[in-house]
């Protein structure tokens, strides 16, 4: 069963039409020198909303820990139950962190620590999302 | 009727010392109306305006306060459920019925001004809008209560739950995600404390060791302060006492919390009557003052909070309720934070450091001898796993501790000072009940 669609607004527009070019791009705090994500129209750092740039990173990071969702709530993700929900750390800043369902990975058989790397899957007609693939 | 908005009644920044009201306002009564899993939606003696009357006359009974005395009612409009509520949240618009049921009003939802017309409330002065969950709600009471804004004011609390899976349908039926949802929902995380939690328990039991079942002797004693809960849902339904065996072999939900870990949506209210200190004195029960009150609300810094960010943040709250209080860990005597999620209590325990638990060693104290009748009362409340999602058997327990009427659930160690919550670890508020004013 295909994803839910994310519904890009003015502030994450151009994470979505980077997604959609397959790269990873960051909002970046030139006054604090730190990633941020989702974005946000501030700073959460110094609420500073100027001195908000956008970068390019790298999709390399580690899952953290993982859950299984067997009886969750949304619809349109029913069929797919049990599915993996993973965590995931960047390894630029280990702060942020991601969903992914590990495409690939049987449910309950995520290897926590393992290192992954950023893949796009397309949820709807012009939508890609960012997803996480077990490295090696 | 006098709307005090925009109000700063919020003690939700660090630093601000003594609450500069300690103990001089009380909690004088409450009341619980009966805790059923649903309304059936035909049942007039049991709709949330029904039971928010009902539970409303008990408390004013208790505090033995007739119905011209109250001059202040807060009454918190959510039914819970929200735009996700599934069932609850396509019930409306439908037709309706005789008043004082002829629109959604005393149905699903409760607000201050219809109570106060059906009641007929003769002298009620203040009746705040836009009233927060009870975790604030109790604070607000009490500031307000404290700053003369009215000096006998009836706390409304209701819970509601129709027919239906809950919070199945809504923006969780929807195939795209909006807002802060573009974040979580196409992943499969639909919000709420469970996801909020589990990730961090996850790490938790990475970091300090131990395993997810290491909750079951603390699930299952909830279940066993429930039982000894009159009023609430396990206690008044018949249910049967928990034992490891249920709740190691109960269903995921999300894997590995299990469906004991979670608790029971349920259709009720209750009412708490909220004074000045000096009125408490002449009224029918032995007052239960207000130490102080604290809010919080923090902002994840990414999609996730994960561990170290929900220990700093119960850190900070516990921290903002002990300066406001004038006490320390070793002076709570009662401690009935929210469980809503088993996941999270620890984390709540650990912070407030209660009874010497630091961090890690929840799932030993677990282990231990946290029964009424011993040592370490954890929770004697029994909570929501306990009781069903009524929000505030934390509240009613501490009162009832501290006034010495909690019957089998009356704890055997010293019940002077008493701490009680409904709060997530990123928002939500604590508050500190004292047997004295100081």
């Amino acid at each position: 069963m295909p994803k839910i669609i994310p519904v890009p607004d003015e502030v994450s527009k151009p994470f979505w039409d980077a997604v959609n070019e397959k790269r990873l791009l960051l909002q970046n705090c030139t006054v604090c020198d730190r990633l941020q994500y989702p974005p946000r129209q501030t700073c959460l750092s110094c609420g500073s909303a100027e001195k908000l740039e956008w970068k390019d990173a790298k999709g390399r990071g580690h899952v953290s820990t993982y859950i299984v969702i067997e009886d969750g709530r949304l619809n349109r993700r029913m069929p797919d139950q049990p599915y993996n929900l993973a965590l995931i750390t960047l390894d630029q800043d280990p702060s942020i962190n991601f969903y992914s369902n590990l495409p690939g990975v049987p449910p309950y058989e995520v290897p926590v620590g393992a290192a992954v790397q950023m893949i796009f899957e397309e949820v709807g007609p012009d939508q890609l999302i960012h997803e996480w693939q077990v490295v090696g | 009727m006098a709307t005090q908005t925009p109000y700063e009644w919020r003690r939700d920044t660090d630093g601000m010392g003594v609450w500069e009201h300690r103990g001089k306002v009380a909690v004088a009564g409450f009341g619980h109306s009966p805790v059923n899993r649903r309304w059936d939606e035909t049942s007039m003696n049991q709709t949330l305006g029904a039971y928010s009357m009902l539970a409303c006359e008990l408390a004013m009974e208790d505090a033995g306060v007739t119905p011209d005395q109250i001059d202040g009612v807060i009454c918190c409009q959510s039914h819970i459920a929200g735009n996700s509520g599934g069932s609850s949240s396509t019930w409306a618009p439908r037709p309706y019925f005789d008043p004082p049921y002829e629109s959604e009003w005393g149905l699903t939802l409760i607000n201050a001004d219809w109570l106060v017309k059906q009641m007929e409330l003769p002298n009620v002065k203040y009746t705040p809008s836009n009233v927060p969950t009870i975790g604030e709600m109790m604070g607000l009471a009490a500031q307000s209560v404290a700053d003369g804004l009215c000096t006998t004011c009836l706390v409304i609390y209701p819970t509601g739950n129709l027919e239906g899976r809950y919070r199945r349908g809504g923006e969780n039926a929807e195939d795209y995600a909006n807002g802060a949802r573009q974040w979580t929902v196409p992943w499969g995380n639909h919000g709420g404390n469970d996801f909020i939690n589990i990730f961090p328990h996850n790490q938790y039991c990475q970091k300090y060791g131990g395993t997810h079942d290491d909750l079951a002797p603390f699930v299952i004693n909830q279940h066993r302060n429930g039982l000894l809960t009159p009023w609430g849902y396990n206690a008044s339904s018949g249910m049967v006492q928990l034992t490891e065996e249920d709740y190691v072999n109960s269903r995921y939900i999300l894997n590995p919390l299990r469906i004991f870990d979670c608790d029971r949506p349920v259709n009720a209210s209750a009412a708490y009557l909220i004074t000045t200190a000096e009125r408490a004195r002449d009224m029918r029960q032995p007052p239960v003052y207000v130490l102080n009150h604290s809010q919080h609300n923090f902002t994840q810094r990414t999609t996730q909070p994960d561990l170290d960010e929900i220990e700093d943040w119960t850190d900070r709250a516990a921290r903002r309720m002990f300066e406001g209080a004038g006490l320390g860990p070793a002076d709570v005597d009662i401690f009935n934070p929210y469980d809503g999620y088993a996941t999270m209590a620890q984390f709540f325990l650990e912070a407030f450091q209660w009874h010497g638990v630091k961090r890690g060693d929840a799932f030993a104290f677990y282990a231990d001898d946290i029964r009424v009748e011993g040592p370490h009362p954890f929770s004697s409340s029994g909570g929501n796993l306990g009781n069903g999602r009524t929000r505030t058997a934390m509240y009613t327990d501490s009162i009832e501790q501290l006034r010495g009427s909690a019957g089998p659930r009356q704890v055997k160690v010293r019940a002077e000072t008493a701490l009680a919550a409904f709060t997530t670890p990123s928002s939500g508020g604590w508050m500190m009940f004292g047997k004295h004013p100081s």
